[in-house]
């Protein structure tokens, strides 16, 4: 047997421009050859600066909330890059695509399915779980999440997913059905290729990650709060973590499920979803669609949370309707598994099915409805400060509604069996995901980028990357509806109507400025950390902020909170500043224990990246070995005795008094300057005294 | 900026290939009652949206830092009068459009025989009893067969003008979805599952009969005219494709390898770009179709059409199911 299993010199995509030269090969092999110099300039560059023992003890091992949520954020931006790229070859073929276009079509269906599995699994849900693992346990007063290791081994696992996307594009190819990965189009008779088996291990494992993630997030709100912080006194934004938690839960194991009855046809012969011996593909898109509805709460819920936080702060008011955000965040959750059936309306079902789905989906518009209001009234009657975060909520609030807007006419299945598999369907889902959860992140990353690095990022530069996102949105998405409604099928690498050229020219000049967009992160990144003096705000609070994360330095120690808060109210941090007690020193400091750093993600991720491709490439040995590894390392870890790190009582009052005293040396910097570099993060609170 | 630019995108549609209608330019009456369908719900949904899209900037700009005249209320939070009106005016709106959804997919519900009674609600007349059309989707083309009439056509669907269709639809490959915007919208076809769509045209015309599932490389070009013509022309065509090379077992496997429309001219010899008809020698060809998958016996790929190893010489189509096996599998 051969020890490279069906894996074969041919199978390397560098190669393919010199076998068969054309724009097509050309695309895809200088992909693989970028990727792949990316990969090694990387290494060379971490060698060179001699950092690798750095990496290995502050990052790779380290079981600390935030370092994993900025990793995170880090895949997340890595993966974009890739899907973004994607998405500009895409919008640049169909702009040639009048019976045509320069790209093949099986390249075009490859571009469409991986652009969609990694903004999905590799961006998105990386963004949203950096945003939970950096704040939740820092909003809620405590020193970690609930299962710190559990959670070093979920982030291991979407790094598995990501790897196995990146490898295929240097090795073999993805799967061409799409994001959905609909069988039995991917089914072994179809495509017994590797694409198909790239697409099933990267979701399996991930997902196992997800749902792990989800099980932490739960326990961690439930169990891990500061002593008074009841429900109801929870930021907003942990709310929706819960509701995120309990959603990833559910909802990622009828994925991993669907992915792995996918892999037993595929494999072993089963016959889940082909074609014959009772194989059904609508079992598919059931278990498919019960994870996929809930995924899109999954996503935009905590984004909700951002923009919840960012009205109140960036307002300076209290947030309004509090209550009914948390009602409306769970009504959410809970219908987000009662409508997974709209995704097919068009697969034949009775009537009276699709009635009461298209009402279930409608019932959601209520509480979304009621969300979009709440925000607008607490900016009614504020003081509104124009940050950055800010113009991503303009953009946000008039965008978002016009893709609630056509959300709402899909979950009409009389004109969904018009627009379904449309550009239509394309348009809204990228007009609820663009405004929604990207804009949300990348106002997130403005708002707490100063928490977690302690400098702020450039407000210039990322007022002019806003705009730009905002722009380059409306150009790419919203013409799609149009030729949505003129019957142009989705993933459609062709079209032979004249008459959708100016929209598909619109929309290639629209992904170019978000291309541009993109770059403007790094160039708002690259300016900020060179005036990262100027910018630093290492008193902590630069926003005025209300939420407990605000009340630690920039950025928190390793421990959090020297001691433990008590919490009294909603915006804890806010009431302890309008009573005039914040930053006060504690009676008496105590040693902190913290659980020590472990390799064990990185064992797993090295394992389930290497089991992945095995099973991809059929290289049975080493599959096997890496489940080997994976289980005798857990097993013999077992047998460790249960080690703490603790942190003296004097390290932390050394830590902790000279940030007290840093605050009572400055002076309060008012809301007017807080945009320059007079904002050192310590914030005078002048909006509660003058509402006082 | 937004509003011209909006103006723009609903205005240029007009531009389109005036010789195809589709769902918003339709020739049929279900199709346009999804566009009024479409049209009074943008108009309903508007009452919740417009005010956010009006007051956004109008608030931004009246509760800006820089301007004192502005009221600030840091400490207000709740409301119960405007709170009944955030959770009542999008509850109200979704109960309309609830109802008005129902009414609609109980009407157009494209398993629904179009009798006299939804001619009437559609405000149409019948002029004729129903055609009966079985479509077979197969890579990358509609195979359309008239059992009744013992033709068959390749692409191209012809259906007369006031007469009802009734489809049926299944799949000899990998999932596909029939969409004919002009008339009804779309239905999926699986293998081995039999799916249903009526159509109705009250005028002649030409709409196009697109698959909108993702099926592989020649995806894009499953995509042909569908003809509503006179009576008379119907019969005419019915005629001519009586006379025309019969499709029997043998023929349909060659036709049901992985070709478009183009490649299935030139492999039966027929004029490029013209009609590819046949006589309809095996009537029972759709539920033979159906029967491949649900025989109880496996399919090896070789037997697939669609399947890259697929072989016409190798494939077999048993005889159909007795009625009572078939009740399940609508």
């Amino acid at each position: 047997m051969n020890i490279f299993g069906r894996l074969h010199w041919d199978d390397l995509k560098l190669w393919e421009v010199f076998h068969d030269f054309s724009i097509d090969s050309l695309v895809a092999s200088g992909a693989a050859w970028g990727a792949v110099f990316a990969f090694v300039a990387l290494i060379g560059w971490i060698t060179y600066l001699g950092r690798w023992g750095w990496l290995y003890r502050e990052w790779l091992t380290t079981v600390d909330h935030k370092k994993i949520g900025i990793m995170y954020m880090i895949m997340g931006f890595v993966m974009f890059a890739r899907g973004i790229a994607e998405g500009v070859a895409m919008r640049s073929h169909q702009a040639t695509a009048l019976d045509g276009g320069v790209l093949s079509a099986y390249h075009y269906a490859e571009l469409f399915s991986t652009h969609g599995t990694i903004m999905i699994f590799f961006v998105a849900m990386p963004f949203i779980n950096g945003f939970i693992n950096y704040l939740v346990p820092l909003q809620i007063g405590s020193r970690d999440m609930a299962f710190p290791m559990l959670n070093q081994i979920s982030l291991a696992l979407t790094a598995t997913g990501a790897a196995l996307c990146m490898i295929s594009l240097v090795v073999g190819a993805f799967e061409t059905g799409g994001w959905t990965a609909y069988p039995p189009f991917t089914s072994a008779a179809f495509d017994p290729g590797p694409g198909p088996d790239y697409w099933v291990w990267a979701i399996a494992i991930s997902g196992f990650g997800s749902t792990f993630s989800g099980i932490n997030y739960s326990v961690t709100i439930y169990k891990m709060r500061a002593p008074g912080m009841k429900f109801m006194f929870m930021p907003v934004f942990t709310w929706t973590a819960l509701c995120t938690g309990i959603l990833m839960t559910f909802a990622l194991p009828p994925l991993t499920v669907a992915a792995i009855m996918q892999a037993l046809d595929r494999y072993l012969d089963f016959h889940f979803f082909t074609n014959d011996l009772g194989g059904n593909m609508m079992n598919y898109a059931n278990l498919f669609w019960m994870f996929g509805h809930p995924e899109v709460y999954i996503l935009i819920l905590p984004a909700y949370g951002i923009f919840s936080e960012l009205v109140s702060t960036f307002g300076a008011k209290r947030i309004y309707g509090y209550t009914s955000l948390v009602i409306a965040t769970m009504s959410i959750a809970v219908l987000s598994f009662m409508v997974w059936l709209h995704h097919f309306f068009t697969m034949g079902n009775s009537a009276t099915v699709n009635v009461a789905f298209g009402i279930a989906t409608g019932l959601i518009a209520i509480p979304t409805g009621v969300k979009v209001y709440v925000w607008m009234t607490t900016l009614w009657r504020g003081r509104i400060r124009f940050t950055v975060p800010i113009v991503y909520m303009a953009g946000f609030l008039i965008l978002f509604t016009i893709g609630g807007f056509s959300g709402i006419i899909l979950a009409n299945p009389s004109i969904n069996w018009q627009v379904h598999n449309t550009q239509f369907v394309v348009a809204h889902f990228h007009n609820v995901l663009l405004p929604g959860l990207l804009f949300g992140t990348l106002a997130g990353v403005h708002i707490w980028f100063p928490k977690a690095f302690g400098f702020r990022l450039d407000e210039r530069a990322g007022k002019i990357t806003a705009m730009l996102w905002i722009v380059g949105f409306c150009l790419t998405f919203l013409p799609l509806y149009v030729v949505g409604l003129m019957g142009y099928p989705r993933r459609s690498a062709a079209f032979d109507d004249p008459a959708f050229v100016p929209y598909m020219i619109v929309c290639v000049i629209g992904a170019f400025i978000l291309l541009t967009a993109f770059a403007g992160l790094f160039a708002t990144l690259y300016i900020s950390i060179r005036n990262r003096d100027r910018l630093a705000v290492p008193l902590g609070d630069p926003w005025d902020g209300r939420t407990l994360e605000w009340a630690t330095p920039s950025p928190p120690p390793p421990w959090n909170f020297p001691v433990i808060p008590e919490v009294v109210s909603r915006d804890a941090f806010a009431k302890e500043k309008s009573e005039g007690r914040p930053y006060v020193l504690p009676p008496e400091y105590r040693d902190i224990h913290l659980p020590p750093p472990t390799a064990a993600g990185l064992v797993i991720f090295l394992a389930t990246t290497a089991f992945g491709f095995a099973m991809t490439w059929y290289m049975w040995w080493l599959a096997i070995l890496s489940v080997v590894v994976v289980i005798g390392w857990l097993v013999m870890r077992s047998f460790r005795e249960h080690e703490e790190v603790v942190i003296p009582a004097v390290e932390v009052r050394r830590v902790n008094n000279a940030w007290i005293e840093a605050i009572q040396l400055g002076k309060g910097v008012n809301r007017d300057h807080e945009t320059s570099s007079a904002n050192r993060g310590y914030a005078a609170s002048d909006y509660l005294k003058e509402g006082a | 900026m937004l509003i011209t630019f909006g103006l723009l995108m609903i205005a240029a549609p007009s531009l389109a290939q005036d010789s195809e209608h589709y769902f918003l330019d339709p020739m049929g009456p279900i199709a346009r009652a999804q566009r009024s369908e479409l049209i009074w719900a943008a108009a309903i949904i508007s009452i919740a949206v417009l005010p956010v899209i009006v007051c956004t900037p109008w608030v931004y700009w009246r509760y800006r830092r820089s301007n004192p005249k502005s009221t600030y209320t840091p400490d207000w939070a709740f409301n119960t009068k405007l709170e009944l009106v955030q959770w009542g005016v999008p509850l109200v709106i979704v109960i309309a459009l609830s109802v008005w959804l129902a009414q609609a997919v109980y009407l157009l519900d494209p398993y629904r025989t179009i009798d006299d009674e939804m001619a009437e609600r559609l405000d149409t007349g019948l002029t004729g009893p129903p055609v009966m059309v079985d479509v077979i989707g197969l890579d990358w083309k509609w195979l359309y067969l008239y059992p009744e009439l013992g033709v068959a056509s390749v692409g191209d669907l012809v259906i007369p003008v006031g007469r009802p269709v009734q489809m049926r639809l299944t799949s000899d490959t990998v999932m596909q979805s029939f969409m004919a915007p002009g008339l009804a919208g779309q239905i999926y076809a699986m293998a081995g599952m039999r799916t249903r769509l009526s159509l109705l045209a009250d005028r002649p015309g030409t709409t196009v009969a697109e698959n909108t599932q993702y099926n592989g490389p020649g995806f894009a070009r499953q995509r042909a005219s569908v003809r509503a013509v006179e009576d008379t022309t119907f019969a005419q065509w019915v005629d001519d494709a009586t006379k025309a090379e019969p499709l029997d077992v043998e023929t349909y496997a060659r036709l049901a390898q992985s070709t478009d429309l183009d490649e299935v001219r030139s492999m039966f010899g027929r004029t490029p770009g013209g009609p590819v008809v046949f006589s309809l020698a095996e009537p029972q060809l759709f539920d033979r179709v159906m029967a491949r998958y649900l025989n109880g016996q496996p399919v090896p790929p070789e037997q697939q059409p669609g399947s890259p190893v697929y072989d016409p010489d190798a494939a077999i189509l048993p005889e159909p199911l007795a009625m009572g096996m078939m009740g399940g599998m609508e």
